[in-house]
């Protein structure tokens, strides 16, 4: 079960911390490595071939890729403790729809918002409050959307939490009054340990972006 | 078993995969047509974040997204497992199934578009067939191995519908001499009985698919 682990990561990477948020929940020790996504190194290219992508958990020697099926294998593999998915196959499959809800829609529209303007960003910045919606729905009066426990669905959109600084920046946007549910569900994760270790200062990454931005959009 | 259901649309390839689940694994169904111009209430009641097909209802609740319906499928009748059970084997299975699933919508505007657009499809689908070519399918039968698995389903579409858009739009893209691996498997997994007696009748989806193009062309000028 124990082994070597190494995560090749970026710091900003809101898949990269769901990994490090898993690796937290089951208290897995592992080595950090930054990677630097300009000047891709041998070691990420040979373990991610394909993708050339951050994350990649690399245990034993042999690499696992994409941050959600990472984060399955850490179940599967460290199943003693902190289960990350429920144990019963229909909460399964829907924890499965929600987090890939959250893949297939919150990162395209959440790009949107910072690295655009005008029209399109307008146009964004609907659809990104559209989405949250439908979650706050979803999360209903629920502590969290796994219910009474910090899950899966939690662990694949907290992530997103550290970047919304730039969103409401550079999309001149309040979240928390549009959405106030996923706010205070945020800050609630955020009181979990291996949350608050993992996600990056806001501002911090606020200014990340804010150099990112400056290749999009000439202002 | 009791009370299994699956909405789908005959021409789609996306509740076939679900088909062939439960039919290697053999749980009995009971199949709805749902007709996506008019979606009925039930469908938008059990799908309402995507309002797609295809959903299986299992004892009246729904689970949607196909592949998420076969790890459903794969957890409640583990008979004739899909999906192997090696963590690491388990892993890379999902990568497939997901290398696909954000692949595979380049297919699409090679079959709904024409000119440069067209073109680029057929650049981005090429791609994508190289590297399942080069490194999915290696020297092995299928991607599952001797029998087929989770990621032989997911590119089922691969098998079946991609020669009707071929035909339809009058392009070869899976050629045997440039793609030796993945035309053998195309072979062999339509062979596989359970696929064999559970796909949708070519004629009538060559007939289905020309008309869509022409009423899809059409639309967009």
């Amino acid at each position: 079960m124990a082994g070597e682990v190494v995560l090749l990561d970026c710091w900003p990477s809101m898949f990269g911390m769901r990994v490090r948020i898993a690796l937290a929940e089951k208290g897995i020790k592992y080595e950090y490595k930054e990677q630097d996504l300009k000047n891709k190194n041998p070691l990420l290219l040979e373990m991610n071939p394909i993708n050339k992508q951050i994350p990649v958990l690399i245990h034993n020697g042999k690499p696992v890729c994409e941050s959600l099926i990472i984060v399955q294998y850490i179940d599967e593999v460290w199943n003693d403790k902190s289960s990350l998915l429920p144990s019963d196959p229909y909460q399964r499959a829907q924890a499965r729809f929600w987090a890939d809800f959250v893949d297939k829609k919150v990162y395209g529209a959440s790009r949107k918002v910072w690295s655009t303007k005008g029209e399109e960003q307008e146009a964004g910045k609907r659809e990104f409050f559209e989405i949250l919606k439908t979650l706050e729905v979803e999360l209903g009066d629920k502590p969290y959307f796994g219910g009474e426990t910090f899950g899966y669905v939690d662990l694949s959109f907290i992530t997103f939490y550290s970047w919304f600084q730039a969103y409401e920046v550079f999309g001149n946007i309040n979240i928390e009054v549009e959405c106030p549910k996923i706010i205070a569900w945020a800050k609630r994760c955020l009181q979990k340990e291996s949350v608050a270790k993992t996600l990056p200062d806001q501002k911090k990454v606020y200014e990340f972006v804010a150099q990112m931005r400056k290749r999009f959009v000439s202002e | 078993m009791a009370g299994v259901k699956l909405h789908g649309t005959w021409y789609s390839p996306f509740p076939y995969r679900v088909i062939w689940a439960l039919k290697l694994k053999g749980i009995s169904y009971e199949y709805i047509e749902e007709d996506l111009s008019n979606k009925s209430p039930l469908l938008l009641q059990y799908n309402p974040v995507h309002k797609k097909i295809p959903v299986l209802v299992h004892s009246g609740k729904p689970i949607c997204e196909s592949m998420i319906i076969i790890e459903y499928i794969e957890e409640k009748w583990p008979q004739t497992p899909l999906l192997p059970s090696d963590p690491y084997e388990r892993a890379k299975a999902r990568f497939w199934v997901k290398f696909f699933e954000e692949k595979a919508p380049a297919i699409w505007p090679l079959y709904r578009s024409t000119g440069e657009e067209q073109k680029k499809a057929l650049k981005d689908s090429l791609e994508m067939l190289k590297i399942v070519e080069e490194q999915g399918l290696g020297e092995k039968k299928f991607f599952g191995g001797e029998s087929i698995g989770i990621v032989d389903i997911a590119f089922g579409v691969i098998a079946h519908w991609f020669g009707v858009f071929e035909e339809v739009v009058e392009v070869k893209v899976l050629e045997a001499h440039a793609f030796p691996r993945l035309h053998a498997w195309k072979e062999n997994f339509e062979e596989v009985p359970v696929i064999k007696e559970n796909l949708p009748d070519r004629d009538k989806m060559l007939d289905y698919f020309k008309k869509r193009r022409m009423e899809i062309l059409s639309a967009s000028q």
